[in-house]
Order: C-alpha cells, then structure tokens, then sequence
C-alpha cells in the first residue's frame, strides 16, 4: 500500500476496507494462547510520543510484539526536545539509525506530516494535535462493523452520531473521513462553541450533518441513530469560556442516565462508543459507559488488531508490488 | 567629488531621461548636455528601465541586539540594499528591546557604520514590550536617534488605556504608534491560521480577522478622540481595509501598511503544514488579497511595508504551532509588487513609488526619503528593470536566514541596482561594500 499513515483520507476506500479485513484476521491471533506471528521479524518500530498516551501506546507496543517487530518507546518529555532541539533534528536523528517505522503522537497539528518529509522510514500518526487520529477511526469502524454491520461487515447506510467537543477532537476528524469511506452517515452535535471553525461548508463537501440538539438527534430527527459516539470533554475547556459550567454541559450533551433509557426503549440495538479516557458523570453517565450497549473495551481491544494490521500493510506489504514469497508466507503465518 | 549619469532610465515609469547625480543629490534630470559630465563620470546605461525613488521600509525586523544568527544590522541593511530599500525602519522587538534612546541609538550607529541603508530604530510603545508601562518615548524621539514611529510589534497594545496614553503621550514630538493589531483574547499567542473552514480541518489554533478588525476600530477611535495619529502594520482582512476607508473618511489620522506576501501569499499554502507560510498576522484567503490589492492601489492603505522576519533554520523546523512566526521580505518586496500591483494593472510605477517610497517616508517623518526625483533631492535611488523574469532561490539570498516563502517561484520585475545618497550600494543582487564603492 502507501510508506506513511498521516490522515484517515490517506486510505481510499478499498484500502480501508482491506485493512479492517487484515485486522479480522489478527483479531485471531489476539486470542490465541501464543500471540506472536513472525510477520515483522528483524523490523524496528519506534513508538515516539511526544504526549502521553498509555492507551494509544500500550497498543501499537503490543500489535508490533505480537508481530516480532522489534518495539521501542522514546517518550518526547525528557528527550532532546525539552533541551531545544528541533523536532526535524530528533527525528533525523532516529531516522538514522535504520528504523522502519515512526509511530509518532505529538501535541501539534500536522506534526506527522511534517515529519513524514524529514524522514525516510515509515510514519504512522498516533495522533497529532487536534487534527487527526486515523487508527482511532479505524479501531472505531472496525468495532462498528462487527457491532451493527451485520453479516457482511458493512457500514453502508449506517447512522452515527458522534457527540462532544468537536472542536479540539482529532478522533472527530478521523472519524468522519473514516465513516464517509465506509458510506456511513455522520450527525455531528455539540454546542456552537465546540464546533470546528467552517464546519458548514466543511460539513457539505464530507457529507455529514451538524445539530446543537442532542435530544432531537437521538429522539430520529436526523434517521435512526444505529451508534453514538461520546468524545471526551476536558474540563479545561470551562477555562476557555467554551460552556457555562460541567453541569450545563452534561444537561445539555451528556448520555445521561434519562437520555440513555429514552434512547434504548427506541433502538435497544443502539451502539455505544467513547475513545477513552472518559469522564464518567461529564459526557457519559456510568449506567452508559457500563451498560450492555457499550462498545468501550471492544474498542480497546479491536486497538490492537487494527494496529496490528495498518502496520502489516505498511511494512510487510511495503516492498511488494506483485504477490512474492514474503505476502505469501505472511499470509500463511496470519489465520484466515 | 563623484558623479554618476544614468542614461535612458525611465523616472517614475515615464518617459525616458537621463539623471546626473552629483555629490549625493540629483543635479539634473532630462537630457544632460555633454559639458556637464566630468571626466570621471560613472555613466550607467539604463535604457528601458524604470527609475524609481529609494524604497523605505515602515516594519524591518533586524534581530540585533540577541539574535545575531538569524540577522544583524549589517546582513539586514545588504538584504535591504540588495531589494532597492534606502532607509528601513528597525522594529523594536529585540532582545534587550528598543525602549530607551541609548538602545535606540545602539542601533542607529550600527546601521550607520553599514552604510548601505539607512537604518532608522523604531522605539517601543511600552517597557520591553510588555503592554503595561510606557517606555521612554519622550527621550527616544529627543535623542540622536529621532524616533518617531512607536511600535510594540510582534505584540499588541491590548490595552486601552494604555494604547490611549501613548497615542496622547506621542503628539509632543509628532509621533506615530504602529500598532499590531491582534486582540490577544480573541487570538491568542498560539493563534497561527485564518480562522476558517482551513482551521477547523487541519486543527490548527485560528486566529479571526475580527481580532485585527476590533483593535483597528477601536485604535481609530482613540486616535479620533486624543487628535493623534496611528498606524496599523500589516493589515490582512477586508474588514480591515473597511475600518480604515470609514476613518479616513471622517478625517482621523489613521494610516495603514500591507506586507507583499499578504498582497501575493494565500492561507491555503498551510494545507502541508509548512513553517515557512507561518506569518503574523496569518495568510489569508483569496477574498481578502483581493480586497488589500484594491485598498493599495485606491490609497485606502498608503504603504506596502515588508514585515521581513528573518528566523534561523531551527527556529522554523519545529511542528507548525511551534515555529517561528515570520518570513523574508526585503529582497523580494519589489517583485511581489511588480508582480500583483504593475503587471495587473492596478498600480503605475508612480504608484509603486508613492507606495514603497514617498507614502512611508512621511509616515515614518524621515528627512531625505521619499522625495521623488527632483533636482536638489537626495540620490536616493533604485533601478528596476519592469520586464526580467526572476525565479526566486531561497540559497542565494544575503540575509543570514533562509525562510523565504517564495523559493522555486518565477516573478517579473527586478532590482538592478540602489543608490544611497549618490553611492551605489546593491548591484544585480549583491551588496556592495562601503569600500568597494568608492574604490
Ligand atoms: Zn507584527
């Protein structure tokens, strides 16, 4: 496929599809007693978070072990960054060492991309600013398809909403590259404050809608909802004047207890999802984030797999143009 | 005693005339007998090209004192000679900052031992330019060092107060506050992309034109209320350029500056994240380049000023939000304005002259520029050839920096050559030395 996973519209259609297929397949290896498949050996994968992010971490170290890549995590703070060195610098300097690929998380926009022109090896953005997460939106189509996708895998015609601080989410932003690819419909709903600069025009040329109203969202106003997605509001946001207060905020666009009972007694098959770490009480009540509707661990544990396969198209396909022999024992070596 | 006889030139863009300069200033202009060349005439053919008054810079950034690796006085004045400047106006935002007439006139002797311009220090508006105090003003403009233009630039005077007293403080001495206008609460330091559709995709921090436009109604006002007058440095909204043509229109003393890349530069180019379209205030788009080349050419904005911002190579290859805010501009001011001001048909050569020339001069109060090309003025001069095709080079540049948002593109109209007081200072893209000259 391509060098670099930098932006959800990086993969089209097909290419999404097929790594979400692959991710199927390494879904397998996860629950098997030995979870280690040769697929990577002798690669070199360098989680390079320049922000924390246990999960997101934790997760591409486990998909590369599972594959024999050889995993190292150079966490950003503390490194030569705080020292003044230029973010071209340290990554030339990993770059020379003969890695194949940057797993790189970074608290600003377009970080993975920049470096992605600095760098020879692969880069796969774990998330950049609040730009983009794209294997987020694949681990969340991923968990979607097998949830509500039925049979056949297929999110074609499938209603999401995606609620909270849309603003400042690259979870946001992935998701709904992600889910368009997909043919999935997208309802966008937070209040004016949290929406993303432009996001009408923006919203016409991805095909998604927008409401301020989550009750009417939920209640069908836009077509039955088959999932939503709760995102992550930072209490910090209070600070910048983008709510009143926590408690208005979970009035208006939390799922609450009340909205989540109203909302089961009309679609009892309705999918829940949150990227995590939640606020348990602020964008989603306990009885939600427990409750049997709740894809939340799925989520954590298709991480894994989807990881496991956008590293396996990056690197183990990367060479190939044609079926060789390596696709060909790579593809004995993953269970169908 | 030197002479120099520029032959078949065209002044202002108008018929072609031949220019003796003598002793520094402009003997004659028209056709020059041969009895009033001396044997040691330099004669310069300048058949087909245009003769334009030595362009005067209202924003330089020159980085010295404290950040001599990404410019000095002296890399900056051969960046400036090199683009057809004869004076610039060195902002105040160095490390220490321009707040007292002895790191006023720190800099103007550094610029005068150059030689190549002149280099007039701009003074801050507030003590080190922290918005809350007023810096010596009073002795900066009574010093050696003349200041007349106040400026904190790189950051605004949010407050109004503050902004009231300093405009009211300046009228003693006939001076003028540039102001940055950038309502930190409503763009913060982080702020580095037209709040727009763009933003809201590539996650970056917008910054609002209402954040410019509401700190120029306001200054307006101010200046309208205390009768004193105020400049706004690189206006880059059409709400703007309203503001300003309103204030003009009721008789305040606003004047306003427009950057080249804001006349050329639009705020798609950030689509890759490239630092080097990084600038304050932020590219804008189509809509509003459009509105800024209207408002220059119809004298709503009287100036183009360069905002050159030279950063160090490190600085600027850091993520987006962490880079440097800031471009190059003085050697390529003059193509920019050649390209989207002459060949488009909105500005004659004159035009470019009152813009780049004669409009700052007076706005700055600076003696010697600006004069036109009359006999008896100063030879402040610069050549420009209207028709050369330059394809700009990033590597070739003097300035001791690199971020130059037009590398690899192709713009027509070129500097030949610049004249400070008679002595040539830049020829065909290079400096040229004080003792070179005279040799
Ligand atoms: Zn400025």
């Amino acid at each position: 496929m391509r060098r670099h996973l930098l932006s959800s519209a990086d993969l089209s259609r097909a290419e999404t599809e097929a790594v979400l297929t692959t991710a199927e397949s390494m879904h397998d290896v996860q629950t098997r007693e030995v979870k280690k498949i040769p697929t990577l050996r002798g690669r070199t994968i360098i989680n390079l978070f320049f922000e924390d992010s246990t999960r997101t971490r934790s997760s591409f170290e486990i998909a590369g072990k599972w594959m024999s890549a050889d995993t190292i995590n150079i966490s950003g703070k503390g490194s030569s960054t705080s020292k003044g060195e230029s973010l071209r610098d340290t990554v030339r300097t990993i770059d020379a060492m003969g890695v194949d690929a940057l797993v790189m998380r970074h608290a600003a926009s377009g970080a993975a991309h920049q470096v992605a022109r600095w760098v020879r090896c692969s880069v796969v953005n774990a998330g950049d600013g609040t730009h983009e997460h794209p294997t987020q939106a694949l681990l969340d189509a991923y968990t979607l398809r097998r949830q509500i996708g039925g049979e056949d895998r297929s999110l074609e015609g499938k209603h999401v909403a995606i609620v909270g601080d849309l603003t400042h989410s690259r979870v946001f932003r992935s998701n709904v590259i992600t889910l368009a690819r997909l043919g999935a419909r997208v309802t966008a709903v937070a209040p004016p404050t949290l929406m993303p600069s432009g996001v009408g025009p923006w919203s016409k040329a991805e095909g998604f809608e927008t409401s301020y109203d989550l009750d009417d969202v939920l209640s069908g106003s836009h077509g039955d909802v088959d999932a939503v997605m709760m995102l992550r509001v930072q209490r910090e946001r209070m600070s910048g004047g983008y709510f009143p207060t926590p408690r208005e905020y979970t009035v208006g666009y939390g799922l609450t207890r009340p909205r989540l009972e109203r909302l089961l007694d009309a679609r009892p098959d309705v999918a829940i999802l949150h990227p995590g770490p939640m606020n348990r009480g602020l964008e989603i009540a306990a009885d939600a984030a427990d409750s049997a509707s709740s894809l939340v661990l799925d989520q954590v544990s298709a991480g894994v797999a989807v990881r496991m396969a956008v590293l396996y198209h990056l690197l183990a396909g990367a060479d190939e143009t044609q079926p060789t022999s390596t696709t060909a024992t790579t593809s004995t070596e993953v269970p169908a | 005693m030197s002479s120099t006889l520029v032959t078949g030139a065209r002044p202002l863009g108008g018929e072609a005339a031949d220019v003796l300069v003598r002793d520094g200033m402009i003997a004659a202009v028209g056709r020059v007998p041969a009895a009033e060349r001396d044997g040691d005439t330099e004669v310069v053919d300048a058949d087909g090209l245009v003769l334009l008054p030595g362009l005067v810079d209202l924003h330089t950034h020159l980085r010295e004192p404290g950040r001599e690796d990404a410019e000095t006085v002296a890399s900056g004045s051969a960046a400036a000679a090199v683009g057809g400047f004869t004076a610039v106006l060195a902002m105040a935002n160095t490390s220490p900052v321009t707040d007292t007439a002895e790191a006023a006139l720190r800099v103007l002797e550094l610029g005068r031992s150059c030689g190549l311009v002149d280099v007039q220090p701009v003074g801050a508006v507030t003590k080190g330019i922290e918005g809350h105090e007023l810096a010596e003003l009073g002795l900066m403009a009574r010093s050696r060092a003349r200041v007349r233009v106040f400026s904190d630039d790189g950051h605004c005077v949010a407050d109004a107060r503050v902004m009231r007293r300093a405009l009211e403080y300046v009228k003693a001495f006939g001076g003028v506050v540039s102001q940055h206008a950038q309502d930190p609460t409503l763009a913060g330091r982080e702020a580095c992309c037209d709040e727009s559709e763009l933003s809201g995709r590539l996650g970056l921090p917008g910054w609002p034109g209402i954040a410019e436009e509401t700190i120029v109604s306001r200054d307006v006002m101010l200046a309208r209320h205390t009768g004193s007058r105020v400049h706004v440095a690189h206006v880059s909204t059409a709400g703007t350029v309203e503001v300003v043509r309103w204030a003009k229109a009721q008789g305040i003393a606003v004047t306003a500056e427009v950057t080249p890349h804001h006349l050329l530069l639009t705020s798609d180019l950030l689509a890759g994240y490239d630092p080097v379209y990084k600038v304050n205030p932020p590219l804008r788009p189509a809509e509003d380049v459009e509105a800024l080349r209207a408002a220059l050419a119809d004298g709503t904005i009287d100036a183009v000023a360069t905002d050159h911002a030279p950063h160090a190579r490190h600085d600027k290859e850091h993520a987006f939000v962490d880079a440097a805010f800031g471009m190059l501009g003085l050697e390529t001011a003059l193509p920019v304005v050649s390209e989207v001001m002459v060949r488009s048909g909105l500005l004659d050569w004159a035009g470019v002259a009152r813009v780049m020339s004669s409009a700052p001069a007076r706005i700055a109060g600076l003696d010697g520029h600006g004069q036109g090309l009359q006999v008896g003025s100063p030879a402040n001069l610069v050549l420009v050839d209207p028709d050369r095709a330059t394809t700009i080079d990033a590597a070739a540049s003097v300035s001791l920096s690199r971020n130059n948002p037009y590398d690899g593109r192709t713009l027509t109209g070129a500097v030949v050559g610049t004249w400070l007081r008679g002595r040539r200072t830049a020829s065909e893209g290079r400096p040229l030395l004080a003792e070179e000259a005279w040799a």
